[in-house]
């Protein structure tokens, strides 16, 4: 309703009021899935300077421009080779279905690239279906054993996640079924907390004990990465680097969730586009980058955001949230049922909840069933393929024959804040806030 | 018996050696240690490997089916994540002593420092001396025997972990409780303490465990956090 005379509060608008009402009748924080929803600067902000006088262009779809990576390449004997410059990144069994999880597998390995296990441990079915299976080593432990270890294709040491940097897992009780619980060690029911921090190192010197030891146990054979969430990026990167990572992924903060309160997913962390920035400087300052690969991720959504990524200095993305939508993750084909929820297709974020119409974060059987894990893989790998060829697109524009050619000097900042966070120059200017005069 | 002296021989040299052995030869004796981090981790063989010294960290993490006896003090977390087999460490031990650890027996003759059996999932773990604060925080599953005292928050937000303390208890963390010592779990811990070979009588013993009041989030709960 919006009859003249009527005027909204900026300071209280109706969401703002909304959660006051609510706060005060359930007298418990929000908690919810998906990412932070706030507007921050992005990629969106960068734009390309194509080829044209002064550079020279590819010809769209015919002339080479390569995107393989190979990821693990400073220690491990047997780094990981991925087709794409794009992977999938860590999200639980437990926080989603088997299907789901199986989905990913067969999406990425069509693609010829990874996906990543999550806190809960490793189940037959995404290692079935996963090519390429990055296993993740969380505080929790869930699930953690050295059979897993050993049949992991790399091992990713968990630090934080950009929608929670600081903050550990959760998975409420009407999602851990017999199933989810006996794999976690865990009461059936329960609301499950995951350690923030690792229960046996502090600190960067421990870290580099317990790669080492990781590293011993598996024979030196796995790329080990180190997973942050983005806060203090600059520095944790250097402190990875010398704790002894291979690769290391950073997570903005726009990055999803399983399930985590608002006020955590909304106020702590910083965008993904500032992080990005910090690594490549802390790597490029020890004469690191393109030795221990970046990945980054945290609202990498289109072929457009892969690339400008890319061009800042990563050495891949990581999709999440993203990846669950080309499953089905808000589907209009169910709006009736997000209806009955109270959500609306597009708007859906309850994953905590265990009620997704989808199928994808539940452990509801019945629910569960909806989603087809080789109709699934293959919507995803069709996303997948799209995003590439965007990538390419954008990279054969600016005169690449490899999607990790792009460079700073191919982009523009259209705001201000975008030039600042990213140290790209302001659209027809050479101007970096913070850096260089007008 | 196979002797590797790690004043010679690399950890990763011995590391390797053990991951092939696979229960042959069946012994091994590890000299100069040196308080070397990593040692015999990732075992997966019905061997016995005695270490003569100290370790650092993480010493036989990750075992399986071995036997590592340590004859001298740990660094942190000794026997991290084990999923079975015995680690005895004949000494003492740093913090996070079988920390995440499955299944298997841990002994350790002497102390253990804070975080002694933190997420324990399933292993056995007996202190013969006192334990640090915060052990057994968050503990899932297994059973922590201490024969001495406990530290500060003892089994703080614990889960389905079994406590016995036959010492005093500093304090008791979050959610957890003094229990009732029923008959099977004296007649269990009579068992772990003769297998243990510690010099101590079940009776002695008081039970700690989950209220399980903190399960599930309930704002009339938020002060006990």
């Amino acid at each position: 309703m919006n009859k003249p005379g009527l005027r909204e509060s900026h300071l209280y608008d109706r969401n703002v009021i909304h959660e006051i009402q609510r706060a005060a009748e359930e007298g418990i924080s929000d908690i919810r899935g998906w990412g932070a929803k706030r507007w921050m600067p992005h990629f969106d902000d960068l734009v390309f300077l194509g080829a044209s006088m002064s550079r020279y262009p590819l010809e769209g779809y015919r002339e080479k421009c390569a995107t393989g990576v190979t990821l693990g390449t400073r220690f491990a004997k047997t780094p990981i080779e991925i087709k794409i410059p794009i992977t999938i990144a860590g999200m639980s069994f437990g926080a989603l279905s088997a299907n789901a999880k199986e989905a990913l597998g067969r999406g990425a390995t069509a693609m010829g690239t990874s996906t990543t296990t999550g806190d809960g441990g490793m189940t037959p079915e995404e290692r079935g279906h996963s090519e390429k299976l990055v296993y993740q080593y969380l505080p929790s432990r869930y699930g953690m054993n050295p059979d897993d270890l050993r049949k992991a294709d790399a091992i990713e040491i968990v630090l934080g996640q950009g929608a929670k940097p600081g903050g550990g897992g959760m998975l409420l009780g009407q999602k851990i079924s017999d199933r989810v619980a006996e794999m976690r060690t865990l009461p059936k029911g329960i609301d499950q907390r995951s350690a923030c921090r690792h229960p046996d190192w502090t600190g960067p010197d421990d870290l580099a004990i317990k790669i080492e030891e990781l590293r011993e146990i598996t024979d030196w054979e796995k790329p080990i990465y180190i997973k942050i969430g983005a806060a203090r990026t600059y520095y944790d990167v250097k402190l990875a680097v010398k704790a002894g990572a291979d690769v290391i992924v950073v997570d903005g903060m726009q990055g999803g969730t399983g399930a985590t309160q608002d006020v955590f997913i909304e106020h702590v962390g910083i965008p993904t586009l500032a992080a990005l920035r910090q690594a490549v400087e802390a790597l490029q300052e020890m004469d690191m980058h393109r030795k221990v690969q970046l990945i980054v991720s945290g609202g990498i959504r289109s072929g457009a955001d892969v690339a400008k990524a890319l061009a800042m200095g990563a050495d891949a993305v990581s999709i999440g949230t993203a990846a669950l939508i080309a499953l089905g993750c808000n589907s209009p084909k169910y709006q009736a049922d997000y209806e009955k929820l109270g959500s609306s297709a597009g708007f859906f974020d309850d994953y905590q909840a265990g009620t997704d119409p989808a199928g994808i974060s539940t452990q509801d059987p019945e629910l569960a069933a909806r989603l087809d894990p080789v109709a699934g893989g293959r919507k995803l790998a069709n996303y997948l393929r799209v995003l590439t060829l965007e990538t390419q697109t954008l990279a054969r524009a600016c005169g690449k024959s490899h999607v990790h050619n792009l460079e700073p000097e191919d982009l523009a900042a259209l705001t201000i804040e975008a030039a600042a966070m990213a140290k790209i120059p302001l659209a027809g200017t050479n101007w970096i806030p913070g850096s260089a005069s007008f | 018996m196979k002797i590797v002296d790690l004043a010679v021989s690399s950890v990763r040299e011995l590391n390797a050696a053990l991951h092939e052995a696979r229960g042959d030869p069946s012994r091994w004796r590890v000299l100069t240690p040196g308080g070397a981090h990593a040692v015999a981790v990732g075992l997966n063989a019905p061997v016995t490997v005695e270490i003569e010294g100290h370790v650092g960290y993480y010493c036989a993490g990750m075992n399986q089916l071995a036997t590592v006896v340590v004859e001298g003090n740990c660094g942190t977390g000794v026997a991290e994540n084990m999923m079975s087999g015995l680690v005895h460490v004949k000494g003492n031990a740093s913090q996070s002593a079988g920390a995440t650890a499955h299944g298997g027996l841990l002994i350790i003759d002497g102390d253990a420092s804070a975080r002694c059996g933190i997420s324990m999932k399933g292993v056995d773990i007996v202190v013969k001396g006192s334990v640090g604060h915060m052990s057994a925080f968050m503990g899932q599953a297994g059973n922590l025997v201490v024969c001495g005292n406990a530290g500060d928050a003892l089994g703080d937000s614990i889960y389905e972990a079994r406590l016995f303390v036959r010492g005093e208890v500093a304090s008791l963390g979050a959610d957890c409780v003094k229990k009732e010592m029923l008959p099977k779990h004296l007649e269990w811990l009579a068992a772990v303490l003769e297998k243990s070979g510690a010099n101590a009588k079940p009776e002695e013993f008081t039970r700690y465990g989950s209220a399980r009041n903190l399960y599930n989030f309930k704002v009339d709960h938020a002060s006990s956090y």
